[in-house]
């Protein structure tokens, strides 16, 4: 059955209107070699055939039996109760519901996540969630322009690139100019953002400086004092963050932050070849009109019981329409409720142990590689759990140790091709003593 | 329904109420009624200018928001900060109280392109 809501003199009257002689030619500007006539598909399959297509590409899978690899993912631990909780079938939507208040438990689901991530962030209000942590950044700049009324963000180099090219993709719409606040790459250098560039390109003409904590390389940032640098100018502090780090280093609330955001993954979200992940995203209840995203708030019913309800909707865009605070009106629901879950199963006690024995093996990692002669730490700056080594040769090395079942984190270059000869190394909770030999004995045996 | 005389009126439901150079602006009773009631009022800032007919803050209320179109170009001097805690006040005293923001004005010239009482009661009736 199909169902067409126009006639074919209803697309005859609107292809007239806006000057073209077919459907086709709305489409003209995609390359011919794009387009669904150029694929070459097969002829089909019968099931048992899929089938045995689909696990003869699932062997090609290499699953590492070691990993230090990070860069802005963690392999974590995911309790059972996790998957437990976002299987069952009462959340089996990734959507906030079109009615939303006909939906107690996906609202207060939501509620709880927004709780957990203010308790975390040391924030007043917490939005629903985003698609991942780099376009919860995003629309910090652009809340942090709509906040301030000014429409130039500074962002430090030592946020994670990939982050930094969807924040200039989101700004690049509405012309906004993203500058960069150079970190300290130099060969004894920090690693971090340093203070006199934050004071001398976050002027009274920037709405917001974006850093991220730890920064990309690990390194712990002076977050409060760029709070104080960028406030003298008018300007907000939009500190990135990495959700677990935030049980051992101070909350961001603490320090001065206006905006919160933060990949959610290594918040019981297991690594899936990128996605779907959450973003996170935290602010002060005074700018919460210019929040992109749900909110859930919580209020009485007529016989004073507790209900949840989607609150402040005038920003949204179903409201709001072209002036919405965002194009988003929905939120990452199922990988929150992974992420409320997770931290809820944790608590703050098993918070702090994950965030301890990550940065516990990470300085392990770093002191074995360093007492065996094979590297030495690229940047001087304190680190959270993640760690950029110096290491002679480390694309080949890195490849090699890939053969044999070991990830040695990440070759540097492929994402800042200043620095050569750098591997950037991340431990979790769940890297072993035994994890640390093997990464050692790998690069002797590579040397 | 009439409203205040000596004030000027725009199409947009703002008014303005000119006091030597001094222009102090509002929504009429009017919109007020219409929107509803009103939960937030987004202030423009002080030393701020305003341009004739261009949006320089939201009106939000339970069931719609609204942009406020400036009814006079000039400089910001006054907000009315009790509208950040009582947003109300434009549905209680439209043409009081619940005045939104001073502006000095740039071209008082302008105002001759606004309607007085009469043309806005004939343009809501």
């Amino acid at each position: 059955m199909s169902y067409s809501p126009h006639t074919t003199a209803d697309r005859a009257a609107m292809l007239a209107a806006v000057g073209v002689d077919s459907v086709e030619a709305l489409f003209a500007d995609i390359p011919a070699t794009v387009t669904p006539r150029s694929f070459a598909i097969p002829a089909p399959l019968t099931e048992q055939e899929v089938r045995g297509e689909l696990i003869r590409l699932a062997d090609r899978n290499r699953v590492p039996e070691v990993s230090f690899l990070g860069a802005g993912a963690y392999r974590h631990l995911v309790p059972a109760v996790v998957s437990e909780v976002i299987g069952r079938s009462e959340f089996a939507t990734a959507y906030t519901p079109y009615q939303p208040e006909v939906s107690q438990g996906t609202l207060q689901s939501i509620y709880e996540f927004q709780s957990l991530v203010c308790e975390l962030t040391g924030m007043e209000v917490a939005s629903a969630s985003h698609y991942d942590g780099a376009t919860a950044t995003a629309e910090a700049a652009l809340m942090a322009c709509r906040l301030t009324r000014r429409d130039r963000v500074a962002i430090s180099t030592a946020v994670h690139p990939q982050v930094r090219r969807v924040v200039e993709t989101y700004c690049s719409g509405p012309g906004i100019d993203v500058v960069e606040v150079p970190a300290d790459l130099a060969e004894g250098g920090s690693g971090l953002t340093p203070v006199e560039a934050v004071e001398r390109l976050v002027d009274g003409s920037v709405a917001c400086l974006i850093a991220a904590q730890p920064n990309v390389f690990g390194g712990i940032e002076p977050m409060a004092v760029f709070a104080d640098a960028v406030h003298a100018s008018g300007a907000l502090l939009v500190a990135m963050v990495e959700p677990t780090s935030l049980a051992i280093l101070a909350a961001p609330g603490t320090y001065g932050a206006d905006i919160v955001t933060a990949e959610g993954q290594p918040l019981g979200i297991p690594l899936s070849f990128g996605g779907p992940y959450v973003g996170l995203m935290a602010a002060r209840m005074a700018s919460v009109r210019q929040m992109p995203g749900r909110l859930v708030g919580a209020t009485r019913d007529h016989a004073g019981r507790k209900g949840y309800v989607l609150t402040l909707q005038a920003r949204e865009q179903h409201i709001r329409r072209e002036k919405a605070a965002s194009n988003i009106c929905t939120n990452q629901a199922l990988c929150a409720l992974a992420a409320a879950t997770y931290l809820c199963a944790v608590g703050p006690e098993g918070l702090r142990e994950v965030a301890d024995l990550s940065a516990t093996q990470a300085r392990h990692l770093a002191a074995a590689i360093e007492t065996a002669g094979l590297g030495e730490r690229r940047f001087a700056a304190p680190y959270f759990a993640e760690v950029a080594v110096r290491v002679p040769d480390a694309a080949r090395r890195h490849a090699a140790l890939a053969g044999e079942g070991i990830v040695a984190g990440l070759v540097l270059d492929t994402i800042y091709p200043e620095l050569h000869d750098c591997l950037l190394l991340a431990a979790t909770e769940l890297t072993t003593d035994q994890d640390i030999a093997r990464l050692v004995a790998g690069l002797e045996a590579t040397r | 329904m009439s409203y205040p005389e000596g004030l000027h009126y725009t199409k947009e439901h703002e008014w303005v109420r000119v006091e030597g150079s001094t222009a102090t602006i509002g929504i009429t009773s009017f919109a007020a009624d219409e929107l509803g009631d009103i939960v937030f009022v987004e202030l423009p800032e002080v030393g701020g200018s305003l341009t004739q007919y261009a949006g320089f803050g939201v009106v939000e209320s339970v069931k719609a928001v609204s942009d406020l179109f400036a009814p006079v170009s000039g400089t910001v001097t006054k907000v009315n900060e009790r509208l950040r805690d009582e947003p109300e006040l434009l549905n209680s005293d439209a043409f009081g109280d619940g005045w939104i923001a001073t502006v000095e004005l740039a071209d008082a010239a302008e105002l001759d392109d606004l309607l007085d009482a009469e043309a806005y009661t004939q343009l809501t009736s």
